[in-house]
């Protein structure tokens, strides 16, 4: 066993001192050899996980500079050009961390790259989690955790960068502050008791400081600290592979592998993050100028995240309705409410929708590959397209402007793309997952081509197929096909219809229940099955070329298959064609 | 074999070529692209055959689209009481003469010497009067008020040419320059005649002395070194948003593939 | 190479290419040993060098000692460098001033230049020591019931209900109601605690700080202005109240966006909002129009004033207005026209405005009207 060294007394001497204490000995031990499956896509997360420490501590020193003050001041720092200017506390203390500080500026930058970052590893791990079902049974508390970390951190960056008070996140306050305005029956409310009055009021910095620095920090170190342990508890996904089944994790064992690789992520983005921090000019607030509600500039974005919503005030058409002495401006409430509804509030409820569609209430820790869940990959590949042109459409003055494409023209675009572009993505993306699944079935049933040509003695010529190995095979076969739920109007043996299928309600999900079993039926041996049911078999082609009489080719002739073809329960009609 | 051939087939000199291929690119491109712009020292003042000169030049130049006598046609609006300014701006920057009719003009390379330009604008002011050329004293930016320039400059001039005078979009197609490469005087006399879309900032609302903090501002902000590294191109949001994802996660899941890759440990010696 | 190998399962000899992807132990669809493009026999699977199960013996060593030392030396290597690209943080910090934009560069450049480095150089070392000097190890892990055992979730309730009835909260309907009539209002009691937050708005959403006679003046030099000194055809400026310059409160709504037309050019219906006059040419002067700078949309300043098109362009999410014909919109989002300032001239010539605006002014909100 672990052999050559003994530990140290020291070390020893405190590891008793503790137990005495803390009865650790047996967990510890188990956490050390607790294995943690090993692939690039779940170290995602912790991008996001070591950026949220990144950012603690960088936001610790800008603390120790920052004033969250709007009071008033005339500048006569460093930074010469805006000597003799009026601008808020707030602001001459961020001149003064970038000029006056050793470092300030490093930190700055690393604050804000850390926290930009944080929720694009944030929206890549998402898509991860959602695209290969990991927030399926017993993880849908964790992908709740997980939406809601999101939407904090969406909170904390917007609060972050509007600290310092300069012209552009200055606007992007009063946009802000406009859309609560617009808010009905308590808008004006909910505005005059953030601001402390009318925008801006002096106390909106103050009181941004105290949410971004305390407030949502605390409820986020809570909630990322359940989202590990839950994690932990239930022990994280695999991938399909030979030898990973539903009831077994493998990999590498925390003590010291998956440790030293975690340290080395750290250093690695770290590294990175300070790499964007040296080179790459981020928020330079003294191009920016202090706020003035007089003045705006072109080119007016918010960090990305907040790109949707800032795309989705572009694109919206006017539009305001006035009845009774009342205003509804909906070219402001829409834009606001809805953008982040669907995507964050789809995103909450889609794996009980989910379960509700299929029916599918087992455990899941074996994660799907995209491909073999075709409704989920393409309503997934919808979203994101939806995301995408919102956010798009949110740099369109930038991109008029590079692109030299009329402004009004990329808005006109974008208000027809915003409807079509997701279902045209949704379709294309479910046939791509069902070609490819074909395209496995087919590698499954007849090897994989192997580049060989070969001449046959009748002259015709044909590519040797090899099967698969057992690595491969295993991740071929990986496709789970839930059964199907009773359709709508069947009956069971003594005529009682299915009480699932009953109603509205019912109808719906027999519905899509039948769309979500979509599917390409892989029979588990590839021998001849599935040959015999519509499956055309002519001279021409080089697979019944090779059935007569060439012995390498792995799968039967037709007609050879041993046995009916094996097909998943439910099924009910050709495995071949999908529906 | 030499280490290169032996390693020819990795992957990773797929990425090594690519990435030395876009280097190379940028180098040249950096080294060729042109950058406009000529300093201009104050304008002679008006003789009898500069003006005279100026006519001909016009004559055979200009009057085309802007008629024999600056009366104006179809194609170019009148020029009588445009004034000097206008036609040193327009022609300094290359704007005028027109590659073709339309909303804007581009600038590009002047065709005129500034002696030629200077000449038509004599003749042009001879006309109608209208803005003169400013001289150098002007458009000094020695001992201006950059801090008053900044507040001028961000509510009158940014919402269209960008916080750091980067440029922005208008409407219908045109857009508004970069100021990178306009010298004080084109920025004093484009302030003063309002080319195109730009509207006027006479002396009476934005006084001589406020246009020289506004071009100080302008002036010092495009020299200022980005204390940061490299400005994204002084856009704001939208290039950080870019660099994050194409540079920022791009080069982290690389390294996470490499983190988690497959290992291949050299062929067991059989003495373990 | 010929077919007669391709029978999976035999181990051949290791290949020297390097595997930058993401397989999964060998998911590859090349078996063991086909031939590959280069002429190299192919991958082995990672059985060989130690996928062992839990319960078995784990290496201690890595395979080849030899290239372990190589990778120690490159390894310490890495965090000699570290510690280096470290000292050169320090000594960056403590060598290089700022207190200028140029000094300001250097000492960011030096301190994220080394603090990379050292990063780097920790992980680089960091990750070659988990490849190339730990052994390579495979353990698999079961994973227990999540669920608990019946009899445990038995035990669980019979607990659970023991202390329910112990505590008589099921039995005792009036006690456990008025328990939660007591602590209903403390819920509601910080809601009510967050009242003093802000004034309540009133009517002050309806109302700018213009008056009869408030001078107009241009923002920055913060003087009063002139037909006469805004006689440029096209001129456009930032204005501010007098009297309110420097206060961020006022300028947010009593901001003014002040063109001057062509003669002709400017046409203004007379336009009722109601009994409400909002728009007239009677409120201009000389071709001179004050439009409220206040974005009708979300608040944004609408400055952007092309002179050729008469377009006020509001940067930021294009609401677009006709400044020549009231502001009305005629693209974007905003829902109505940007509100027109009545002006006039006082006693010395000045523009002023001749009262508030009749409407209010900025985005809308419920109560407008």
């Amino acid at each position: 066993m672990s052999d050559n060294f003994d530990v140290p007394a020291p070390l020893a001497g405190l590891g008793g001192w503790l137990d005495d204490r803390f009865h650790g000995a047996r967990g510890f031990r188990v956490l050390m050899r607790k294995v943690f499956p090993d692939h690039w896509s779940f170290m995602l997360g912790e991008i996001a996980l070591w950026s949220f420490v990144i950012l603690l501590l960088t936001g610790t020193f800008l603390s120790l500079f920052f004033v969250p003050s709007m009071s008033d001041v005339v500048y006569h720092g460093s930074y010469v050009k805006l000597d003799g200017i009026k601008m808020s506390e707030a602001y001459q203390s961020t001149l003064n961390i970038s000029f006056d500080v050793r470092g300030g500026l490093l930190m700055r930058q690393v604050h804000h790259w850390a926290a930009d970052v944080f929720m694009a590893s944030l929206t890549i791990h998402m898509l991860r989690v959602f695209f290969t079902g990991a927030y399926r049974k017993p993880r849908e508390i964790n992908w709740l955790i997980g939406i809601v970390l999101f939407s904090l951190g969406l909170l904390e960056g917007l609060f972050g960068y509007s600290l310092p008070d300069d012209q552009l996140s200055g606007a992007g306050l009063r946009i802000f502050e406009g859309v609560l305005q617009g808010i009905p029956i308590v808008g004006t409310y909910l505005a005059y008791f953030l601001f402390g009055g009318g925008f801006p009021g002096n106390i909106i910095v103050p009181r941004m400081y105290l949410i971004h620095v305390l407030l949502i920090p605390g409820i986020l170190l809570a909630l990322i600290t359940a989202h590990l342990f839950i994690m932990f508890h239930q022990k994280h996904t695999q991938m399909p592979a030979k030898g990973n089944t539903e009831k077994n994790v493998v990999g590498q064992p925390f003590f010291p592998y998956f440790l030293a690789k975690g340290g080395a992520w750290f250093f690695f983005i770290f590294a990175s993050l300070v790499l964007l921090a040296t080179f790459a000019e981020i928020n330079p607030i003294w191009l920016y100028g202090p706020y003035t509600p007089v003045a705006i500039s072109s080119a007016s974005q918010p960090d990305f995240y907040m790109g949707i919503l800032e795309g989705s005030l572009r694109m919206m058409p006017a539009w305001e309705i006035n009845f009774l002495g009342h205003t509804l401006s909906m070219s402001v409430l829409i834009p606001f409410a809805v953008p982040l509804t669907v995507v964050l509030g789809g995103a909450a409820f889609w794996p009980f929708f989910e379960q509700w569609a299929t029916g599918d209430r087992s455990f899941h820790n074996i994660n799907d590959r995209p491909r073999n869940a075709p409704m989920r990959t393409g309503i997934g590949i919808a979203a994101v397209v939806f995301y995408g042109i919102l956010w798009a459409e949110g740099a369109n003055d930038v991109i008029a402007d590079k692109l030299q494409i009329p402004l009004y023209t990329i808005t006109w675009i974008s208000r027809v793309l915003i409807f079509v572009g997701p279902l045209a993505a949704f379709f294309i993306t479910k046939r791509i997952c069902l070609g490819l699944q074909r395209q496995d079935k087919q590698t499954l049933l007849h090897g994989y081509e192997s580049g060989i040509i070969r001449q046959l003695p009748n002259g015709e010529f044909i590519e040797v197929h090899k099967p698969v190995n057992e690595e491969a095979r295993a991740v071929l076969e990986s496709k789970v096909v839930p059964a199907l739920l009773p359709a709508p109007g069947s009956e069971d043996a003594n005529g009682v219809p299915a009480p699932s299928g009953r109603g509205v309600l019912g109808k719906a999900r027999a519905r899509a229940n039948r769309a979500f079993a979509e599917t390409i039926a892989i029979e588990a041996n590839g021998h001849g099955n599935g040959h015999g049911n519509g499956h055309e078999v002519s001279s021409g082609n080089g697979h019944a070329a090779v059935a007569a009489g060439d012995g390498e080719h792995a799968s039967g002739a037709p007609g050879t298959g041993a046995g009916p073809a094996q097909v998943p329960p439910g099924e009910a009609s050709d495995p071949d064609e999908a529906q | 074999m030499s280490w290169f051939n032996a390693r020819r087939r990795r992957p990773v000199a797929g990425y090594t070529a690519l990435l030395l291929g876009l280097v190379v690119v940028g180098l040249l491109y950096g080294a060729f692209s042109r950058t406009g712009g000529t300093a201009q020292a104050s304008a002679p003042a008006a003789s009898q055959s500069d003006i005279n000169t100026g006519q001909g030049l016009f004559e055979a130049n200009c009057s085309s689209c802007h008629g024999l006598d600056a009366q104006g046609t179809t194609q170019g609006p009148g020029l009588i009481g445009a004034g000097a300014a206008a036609v040193d701006f327009q022609m300094s920057t290359g704007r005028m003469p027109a590659k073709e009719v339309g909303a804007e003009n581009e600038s590009k390379p002047s065709q005129f010497t500034a002696q030629q330009i200077y000449q038509i604008a004599d003749y042009i002011a001879s006309l109608g009067g209208g803005p003169a050329i400013p001289d150098s004293q002007q458009v000094s930016t020695s001992g201006a008020d950059t801090a008053l320039g900044e507040q001028l400059f961000s509510a009158n001039c940014a919402q269209c040419h960008g916080f750091a005078g980067a440029g922005g979009a208008l409407t219908y197609g045109k857009d508004a320059p970069a100021l990178t490469a306009a010298t004080p005087t084109q920025i004093y006399e484009a302030m003063l005649t309002g080319p195109e879309a730009m509207p006027v900032f006479a002396d009476g609302a934005v006084s001589p002395s406020a246009k020289r903090d506004i071009i100080a501002y302008i002036v010092d902000t495009r020299v200022e070194p980005n204390a940061g590294g490299f400005s994204l191109g002084r856009t704001g949001p939208v290039t950080e948003g870019l660099v994050i994802f194409l540079g920022g996660m791009g080069f982290l899941v690389l390294i996470a593939m490499w983190i988690t890759a497959k290992r291949r440990d050299p062929r067991p010696t059989g003495m373990e | 190479m010929s077919d007669s190998e391709e029978t999976e399962g035999s181990e051949g000899p290791v290949a020297r290419r390097r595997v930058i992807g993401t397989p999964p132990p060998a998911p590859r669809l090349l078996g063991s040993t086909a031939v590959a493009e280069d002429g190299e026999a192919g991958q082995v699977s990672d059985e060989t060098a130690g996928g062992e199960h839990s319960g078995g013996e784990r290496p201690t060593s890595p395979p080849d000692e030899a290239h372990a030392k190589r990778m120690e030396k490159i390894v310490a290597a890495c965090f000699i460098f570290a510690f280096i690209a470290g000292c050169g943080f320090i000594a960056a910090y403590v060598g290089l001033g700022v207190h200028t934009v140029d000094k300001t560069l250097r000492s960011n450049l030096a301190l994220g230049t080394s603090l990379s480095v050292t990063f780097i150089a920790l992980g680089l070392g960091a990750l070659l020591w988990v490849r190339h000097l730990m052994p390579d190890v495979e353990v698999v892990e079961d994973r227990h019931e999540l669920r608990s055992e019946t009899k445990d979730r038995e035990a669980f309730q019979e607990y659970f209900k023991e202390g329910a009835s112990n505590s008589q909260f099921v039995k005792r309907p009036l006690v456990r109601r008025t328990l939660m009539l007591g602590t209903l209002p403390l819920i509601a009691a910080p809601l009510v605690l967050l009242r003093d937050m802000g004034p309540l708005p009133g009517t002050s959403l309806r109302h700018t700080v213009w008056s009869p006679g408030r001078r107009l003046l241009v923002y920055g030099t913060n003087q009063p202005i002139t037909p006469a000194e805004f006689s440029g055809p096209g001129s456009a400026i930032s204005i501010v109240p007098d009297g309110y310059q420097d206060d961020p409160d006022a300028l947010t709504k009593a901001s003014i966006t002040l063109i001057k037309f062509r003669p002709g050019e400017l046409d203004i219906p007379t336009t009722m909002n109601g009994s409400t006059l909002i728009a007239t040419m009677n409120w201009t002067v000389d071709n001179i129009v004050a439009y409220s700078r206040i974005c009708t949309h979300v608040g944004c300043p609408v400055g952007l004033y092309e002179q050729t098109t008469h377009h006020l362009l509001c940067p930021c999410h294009q609401s677009t207005f006709d400044a020549s014909h009231g502001a009305n919109v005629i693209f974007g989002p905003a829902a109505r026209a940007l509100p027109q300032l009545p002006m006039t001239v006082d006693a010395q010539g000045y523009l002023v405005a001749k009262s508030d605006y009749t409407q209010p002014v900025g985005p809308s909100f419920w109560e407008r009207g």
